[in-house]
């Protein structure tokens, strides 16, 4: 065993990790689409109506997966764009960039779904309080990081601005996660904490985390897809494989992988 | 429980189906969006390696 060791710094080079990208990427979308469908079967089809909200309260098996991966995004993208500018790596901070669009798209969908679940249940499409101002700030926080990126021409200059903003953004998550303990808000509390026994029914929860899963599984592989053509963009425009005619058939190769 | 009740939801339909409608919506299109610039970017690619062969020759 010890002398089949894998050389891990060989995969941070971006032009390395793009042929194992593409082969992880089935191994993620192919399950992804599998569990999203397990999923909404079991939501749909085997989850009871509730008996207070009826059959509205179903939002939440798109909802609250929605939300949480808006979050976690948040955080995985900052710590690579962290990483990327603190250890001048030029893959970690591309891991950054393709996270940002799966993860404003995340959170816009968790402000859409909950703005229609509210208006059923609370009788408004939106108000200001602290757990949904502060989701709207992390939509402007990603949006913010997307089009300062966009502005700047010089991509390693664009990481490093990206970076910035991002980590100090960061601050916003936990804000968004303790909202509805620190103030009083319309927003209901977390139905599911970590040491307490969850609050609702069995096939609930199953449907609930199932999706959680599959959104999970489709941020991987919608993330790689993009970090490959993130790669091929920026290795391309560096001019570091397409500088001599040989060098460009090897790249044609790897773009074909 | 019919199929028509199913999709009336208790009366939450345009609710229920305008959320899942829209997850749809963004999710698929993200997919179609980044097909799309793979394709650009292979359509690209491409033309530059084969200009470069015939600079060559």
């Amino acid at each position: 065993m010890p002398n089949r060791k894998i050389n891990w710094y060989k995969y941070a080079a971006p032009a390395n990790f793009y042929p194992l990208a593409g082969k992880l990427i089935p191994w993620f979308g192919i399950p992804a689409a599998l569990l999203f469908v397990a999923g909404l079967y079991i939501g749909f089809f085997v989850a009871p109506t509730d008996f207070q909200q009826g059959d509205a309260y179903r939002i939440i098996f798109i909802h609250v997966p929605a939300a949480w991966m808006g979050m976690f995004l948040y955080i995985l993208m900052a710590l690579y764009a962290g990483v990327g500018w603190a250890f001048n790596a030029r893959l970690a901070s591309m891991m950054a960039t393709a996270l940002s669009i799966t993860g404003a798209m995340f959170t816009f969908l968790s402000l859409a779904t909950g703005s229609l679940w509210g208006k059923p249940t609370w009788g408004t499409w939106w108000v200001w309080d602290a757990r949904m101002t502060s989701t709207l700030i992390l939509l402007f926080l990603y949006i913010g990081f997307i089009s300062l990126q966009a502005a700047i021409d010089d991509p390693r200059r664009a990481d490093r601005a990206g970076a910035v903003l991002a980590l100090v953004g960061l601050i916003n998550v936990p804000i968004i996660y303790f909202s509805v303990q620190w103030w009083n808000t319309l927003h209901q509390g977390a139905t599911i904490r970590l040491l307490n026994k969850p609050t609702m029914a069995p096939p609930m929860l199953a449907a609930m985390l199932i999706m959680l899963a599959a959104c999970w599984l489709y941020s991987i592989a919608i993330v790689l897809m993009r970090l490959r053509c993130i790669i091929l963009e920026r290795e391309h425009e560096a001019g570091r494989t397409l500088t001599l005619g040989a060098k460009t058939a090897q790249f044609s190769r790897m773009e074909s992988i | 429980m019919s199929w028509s009740e199913f999709f009336h939801m208790g009366g939450y339909a345009f609710y229920v189906w305008g959320s899942y409608g829209i997850a749809l919506v963004v999710i698929g299109g993200e997919v179609l969006a980044l097909r799309q610039r793979r394709k650009g970017l292979q359509a690209r690619l491409n033309n530059i390696s084969e200009s470069a062969e015939s600079e060559q020759s």
